[in-house]
């Protein structure tokens, strides 16, 4: 059913650089799918410079303006008023950029062309870590997780990057998952129908980040929204829609557990009983709060 | 042509009125920011049709122009000292992406301690990074040599990023008379920017791919390459100006009373004008003296300074930069022109000026009596209380 509506051309080539199993990949292709070929792409520093493959080649078919790590939503915004100026009128920007390079070393450049409305439509593809580093802690490393520099778990929570975005008053803000790919092609293209700077967040299993094998990507995907760690969602001008499968997770019965989630990714094997008792009551309190402050009367 | 009073910074906001930009970026620091402003004033009362970013940082000033240039756009940005430093990585991303982009630098000195006052260390660390550097000394050179950036960094054997320096207020905020080329002289002297775009949704090209080490040294060659290109480029567009416009620099030097001379200073920026000064007084006592202005850093004038040298007896060399644990910048490269071309003559390295202390009439009178005494090896210039 899912393939119905989507081009058949490939704008993420055969023979990229990803490893099997990659989650951003699978992301992305659908992203350059549901955007077409008038797309220009901007990358920091991320594995996304390292997909691309090594000069003269690209494993990306579309423009592709690689840039230092925490610059991306600053050259696109230079990308967009510059083809304005050009007259050139029909293009996408798109900045597909990692946690790190959005929620850390990125989060200023990205605040400034949120705040100053860019046309831009701005990809953060978080799969919790620095990864093309070697998995070390980002801002968006999950409470307790293990990577390489925190290797009892993370003590710190994770930011709520989507949050800090809404908070910029800018027209679109949604979160997408591999594993929905009608959810990401229909975010995508009424993100390039609105005029202003779109942030999409994407929830990216990493198989060798989050120690999973390669074939349980989808699947980890799947279970983080079923089980209400991941939500998905949009923010149209400020207003909150829950979408898809996390339409019906507000009622806690229809969740599942995140013990399921968690003890299939290595990067959770040394959490206590009690340790995901406390991540299950953060889900929950989450959750909670939708219900109450956002739905509000809507719940 | 059109005379006008202006600051060195307003000369600038002039000159990239006339080089019609299509997109500004800038982050405001003292002293550059009256640069900013000038220009955010043409384009909104519609003397200049370009897109203004206020970004919130000089490292998104940068990205925001590489962005744009990548794309075909004509672009500028100014800063001084800290914000420089603070865009340093994208300075290097400009360069390694061959981008014409012009960048007005207001020399300060850089903190701690704070200080807003001239000092060319700012502008110097930006040396080895791929940019052209090229330094002024009074309004009408800031606003000559803005616009002639551009034909420098836009010229196909060139292709690299300009900066455009000058002295914090000592220039920036002096009111000087600056002739101003009306807009057919304009368009006379600079064409629109001849497109080398990344987009071509066609055949799409990448900008910065990942390299391995079969690849990237020749990329790094092919700069080094560029820059030599630039020499005979910026000696042929002051010759090209000159004829057009009357206004002459003499290239990557300006020589003031050399061809004679037994003793010269070499020396950056606007503390030209009053070496000249006491290049003069000493002249009338019948003591050849003259002054050699380096007006591009970047590329170095090797065979200008050789060329200079090879009748002097002794020289001097002010570096008006921190100098820490080695030799300024200036005369290190200036000992290499003259080892290179077995010219052996004292030189004597002043560093001084630093953090806005003036360097009068009364001090190059002074180093010009050490440079005839023969005296030689590195000096901190004026420092109270001695070495």
């Amino acid at each position: 059913m899912a393939h119905k509506f989507f081009p058949k051309e490939e704008f993420l080539l055969k023979g990229h650089a990803a490893c099997p199993g990659c989650g951003a990949a699978l992301v992305l292709r659908h992203v350059l799918k549901a955007l077409g070929a008038r797309t220009i792409l901007v990358i920091p520093a991320s594995c996304s410079s390292v997909i691309a493959g090594p000069f003269p080649k690209s494993s990306y078919s579309v423009p592709v303006l690689h840039i230092a790590f925490a610059a991306s939503a600053a050259a696109a915004s230079g990308i967009v008023e510059a083809l304005d100026k050009l007259g050139e009128k029909t293009f996408n920007v798109v900045v597909w950029a990692g946690d790190g390079g959005t929620a850390d070393i990125g989060i200023q450049a990205l605040s400034g062309a949120a705040e100053r409305g860019h046309d831009i439509i701005y990809i953060c593809y978080d799969n919790e870590a620095y990864m093309n580093t070697g998995i070390q802690k980002s801002g968006l490393t999950p409470y307790k997780a293990w990577t390489t520099t925190t290797p009892r778990g993370n003590p710190s929570f994770k930011k709520d990057m989507p949050g800090i975005m809404v908070s910029h008053r800018i027209p679109y803000v949604a979160t997408i998952s591999p594993a929905y790919p009608n959810d990401i092609v229909s975010k995508i293209r009424k993100a390039a129908k609105i005029r202003g700077l779109k942030y999409i967040h994407a929830h990216i299993p990493c198989p060798p980040g989050w120690r999973f094998d390669s074939s349980l990507t989808v699947r980890i995907a799947r279970l983080a929204v079923l089980s209400g760690v991941w939500i998905l969602y949009e923010y149209e001008n400020g207003v909150f829609r829950l979408t898809g499968p996390s339409r019906k997770l507000v009622d806690k019965s229809k969740r599942k557990p995140i013990g399921e989630y968690l003890k299939l990714q290595g990067r959770f094997r040394h959490l206590s009983e009690r340790d995901v008792e406390e991540l299950q009551k953060l889900v929950d309190e989450r959750w909670e709060a939708i219900r109450k402050d956002i739905m509000g009367e809507n719940a | 042509m059109k005379r006008m009073v202006l600051s060195g910074n307003y000369a600038a906001a002039y000159a990239v009125k006339a080089a019609k930009p299509h997109v500004v970026s800038a982050y405001p620091i003292t002293p550059q920011t009256t640069v900013i402003e000038k220009i955010s004033e043409f384009v909104e009362k519609g003397e200049l049709d370009a897109k203004v970013i206020r970004v919130e940082s000089e490292h998104s000033a940068m990205a925001s122009v590489i962005g744009a240039a990548a794309v075909g756009a004509r672009v500028y940005t100014a800063t001084s000292s800290q914000g420089l430093l603070y865009m340093y990585e994208m300075c290097w991303w400009a360069a390694g992406a061959r981008l014409p982009i012009v960048m007005g630098v207001v020399t300060r000195a850089i903190a701690p301690p704070w200080s807003i006052w001239t000092d060319h260390s700012d502008i110097l660390t930006l040396r080895d990074s791929g940019w052209i550097i090229m330094f002024a000394a009074s309004a009408q050179e800031v606003y000559d040599m803005t616009l002639q950036a551009y034909r420098i960094a836009e010229e196909q054997c060139v292709s690299l990023p300009v900066a455009v320096a000058w002295d914090a207020f000592v220039v920036s905020h002096t009111y000087e008379p600056v002739d101003i080329l009306d807009d057919e002289e304009a368009k006379d002297f600079i064409r629109p920017r001849e497109e080398k775009s990344l987009i071509d949704f066609e055949d799409p090209g990448s900008l910065g791919n990942l390299t391995y080490p079969d690849t990237y040294q020749e990329m790094r060659y092919d700069i080094s390459r560029a820059m030599d290109n630039a020499l005979s480029i910026i000696r042929d567009i002051d010759e090209e100006f000159g004829k057009k416009f009357g206004r002459k620099y003499g290239g990557l030097v300006e020589k003031y009373l050399c061809g004679d001379a037994d003793y010269i200073i070499f020396l950056v920026g606007a503390a030209g004008g009053d070496a000249r000064v006491a290049t003069n007084i000493l002249r009338r006592q019948g003591v050849k003296v003259g002054i050699c202005r380096i007006r591009s850093i970047k590329p170095f004038p090797y065979k200008e300074i050789i060329d200079v040298c090879s009748r002097a007896k002794a020289i001097a060399v002010l570096d008006r930069s921190s100098v820490f644990g080695g030799k300024g910048p200036l005369a290190v490269n200036i000992r290499a022109a003259l080892h290179e071309s077995g010219i052996n003559i004292p030189v004597l390295e002043v560093v001084g000026g630093l953090g806005g202390r003036d360097i009068s009439v009364e001090d190059f009178l002074e180093i010009f009596r050490l440079v005839i005494k023969g005296k030689k090896g590195l000096i901190w210039w004026g420092l109270k209380g001695g070495e």
